[in-house]
């Protein structure tokens, strides 16, 4: 087998699959924030809150109801998606007129209550949820172990990225969308009814976050924090990238994954903060971010 | 930027003339009185959280409220000046004065280095970039070995101010307390009544504007951007002193938010809504503090509260009442 520069393959490798699997989180992540951005115009603060709601639906409806992985993998991202639907009709809506620092503040705070509430109901400490049979055991490549389960997780967040992404480009429906983004009272006056597809863009965006939930479930313990800290890393995801393209967020999370896996073998103490030390420099020589157009 | 809902910040309404009002001055003068008199009536540590904390906020409002910038990541300076001033206190054994000097100092130069990239971009972006940065250097004091990670810096020694006068007791502490923050949030109010806070009204009312006005905006954005960074940093440094600790508590992402938090309910863009907005949350804390984590579940709801219901928050509500900016 080859070595790169002293480092054994196995070690590399497995280190690129965790880098595609944080990666594939950030994606599936940041084109939920790019998806909202684009539509209300605003930063919704509480995704992370929403990821882990995801995690904890899953886990709820196997613990309570005994429904399994697959179904979770549906009903999630549903639940998640109804209490978009409710958040944005009784608050966001109020915002649109104000300045977009309120929606921040505003999903900031609902990101506090829901990451209390759980943190009061069920703790700090993590809660296992098993991998489904299915997907137990891996793969064994020659030159590295793949775990299936790791696998189902790159496989999935890619087919979600590109369903995503091409509904929005490639469809009437996304059609409409990119127009209402661009002028909402045209598209109104062509009698579509805007309002609510920005209630359910709203809803869609937040789902794909407890979509991202369920899959992280199984691999990362389910906790109240999980959300918290990883929302940050994709801000700033969103800001190296821009949010102005949803293909830009897909390929900028799942790029800076895998950066991020590679420092972890050639410089492990720097892995938790090269995002922020990539995006220091995206704002030096380009501020409007990648894929950003220029604001 | 498109900046604050005019509407919503009291102070966006034009002032008469340069300099401060003089039932503000009166404010001031009465607030002096009391909090001389405070430590013979409420815990001095306690009282002196508040102070730290009123300064910290009024410290963020400068940039929010008067720059029309939402940092949300101003933990990073107020944590790594409360880091860098207990270092100083108990390894190189400096005094009291000095140590809060190199605190500040360094919260300075931080701010100086994440404003010149921050300003960089606007609005939305603005606030992503700057809580990112702070989850930088909160990694830094997480890894960093004088920081000494998960434990922090404990049982700062409180040396002798200027080497001859010693803040051993809670009493004598408070007063040096008293001064600095006090001074800190003067100094604050002079920075807004000053020309320097009028171009930096206009910048937040119209960007363009003050641009095609000739004003080099992106200098007057870092200048605020730093100084607001010293004065959070130089609250962080005397928080360190009175409690002889600095911890990841301090720089962490939720300091940022709670900074946020006292700002909008007390009302940003006014003069003392930062410093009542503070009081009431550190107050909160206090005596909520066995209620676990429904204090977050608190914060979240009032920050809720105060976006749908009241942004001008209750010293903006006050002013708009008395009709006079407060």
């Amino acid at each position: 087998m080859f070595e790169l520069l002293g480092i054994p393959p196995q070690v590399l490798m497995g280190q690129l699959l965790l880098g595609l699997i944080n990666g594939s989180f950030y994606a599936v992540l940041s084109l939920g924030l790019a998806v909202i951005f684009g539509m209300l115009n605003i930063i919704n603060f509480s995704h992370g809150a929403q990821y882990m709601m995801g995690a904890f639906v899953a886990w709820m409806l196997l613990e309570y109801l005994g429904i399994g992985y697959w179904w979770a993998l549906l009903l999630a991202p549903l639940v998640v998606g109804a209490t978009g639907i409710v958040l944005e009709k009784l608050m966001l809506s109020r915002l649109y007129r104000l300045d977009h620092l309120y929606g921040l503040l505003l999903t900031f705070g609902i990101a506090l209550i829901i990451q209390g509430l759980f943190r009061n109901y069920y703790g700090i400490s993590g809660l296992p949820y098993q991998i489904p049979d299915a997907l137990s055991g891996g793969q064994n490549l020659g030159f590295m172990f793949l775990p299936n389960y790791r696998g189902w997780v790159i496989v999935a967040s890619v087919i979600v990225c590109f369903s995503t992404w091409f509904v929005i480009e490639k469809t009437p429906l996304g059609s409409y969308l990119r127009a209402a983004t661009e002028n909402p009272t045209l598209v109104g006056a062509f009698g579509i009814n805007v309002p609510r597809m920005i209630t359910l863009t709203y809803a869609f965006g937040v789902a794909l976050a407890g979509f991202a939930g369920v899959l992280a479930a199984p691999i990362y313990s389910v906790n109240p924090n999980m959300g918290a800290d990883l929302i940050i890393v994709v801000f700033a995801v969103v800001v190296i990238g821009g949010m102005g393209s949803i293909m830009g967020a897909i390929v900028t999370g799942f790029g800076l994954g895998i950066v991020e896996g590679l420092t972890r073998v050639f410089y492990p103490a720097g892995s938790a903060v090269v995002i922020f030390v990539i995006m220091a420099i995206v704002l030096m020589i380009k501020p409007e971010g990648l894929f950003g157009r220029s604001a | 930027m498109s900046t604050m809902d005019p509407a919503t910040s009291p102070a966006a309404r034009p002032e008469p003339s340069v300099g401060m009002p003089t039932h503000q001055k009166a404010i001031f003068v009465v607030l002096l009185i009391l909090l001389v008199a405070l430590p013979w009536f409420v815990y001095p540590v306690f009282a002196m959280k508040v102070m730290c904390f009123a300064l910290f906020a009024s410290a963020f409002n400068l940039l929010l409220g008067f720059g029309g910038l939402l940092s949300f990541g101003h933990a990073a300076y107020f944590g790594m000046a409360s880091y860098v001033a207990a270092h100083a206190a108990k390894v190189w054994g400096l005094t009291p004065e000095l140590a809060v000097l190199a605190g500040t100092a360094a919260a300075a130069l931080l701010g100086l280095a994440i404003g010149s990239l921050a300003i960089r971009r606007q609005g939305i972006y603005f606030a992503m970039v700057t809580l990112a940065f702070a989850q930088m250097v909160y990694f830094f004091a997480l890894q960093a070995e004088f920081t000494g990670g998960e434990d922090g810096i404990q049982s700062v020694p409180r040396n002798d101010l200027f080497g001859l006068i010693p803040l051993e007791s809670n009493m004598a502490l408070y007063f040096f307390v008293l001064v600095v923050t006090f001074g800190g949030i003067l100094f604050i109010h002079r920075i807004i009544h000053s020309p320097f806070g009028q171009v930096l009204k206009a910048i937040r009312e119209n960007e363009p504007r003050a641009v095609s006005l000739g004003y080099r905006v992106n200098r007057y954005k870092l200048m605020v951007f730093t100084l607001s960074a010293t004065l959070a940093g130089l609250a962080g440094a005397v928080k360190s002193q009175v409690f002889q600790l600095a911890s990841l508590t301090d720089v962490h992402w939720t300091m940022s938010g709670e900074v946020v938090l006292m700002t909008l309910l007390g009302g940003m863009g006014t003069v003392f809504g930062p410093m009542l907005g503070a009081a009431i949350i550190v107050t909160m804390q206090n005596y909520f503090a066995t209620l676990g984590a429904w204090v977050t579940v608190i914060q979240g709801v009032i920050f809720v509260a105060g976006v749908l219901l009241f942004r001008e928050g209750i010293v903006g509500l006050i002013a708009r009442w008395t009709k006079k900016p407060l």
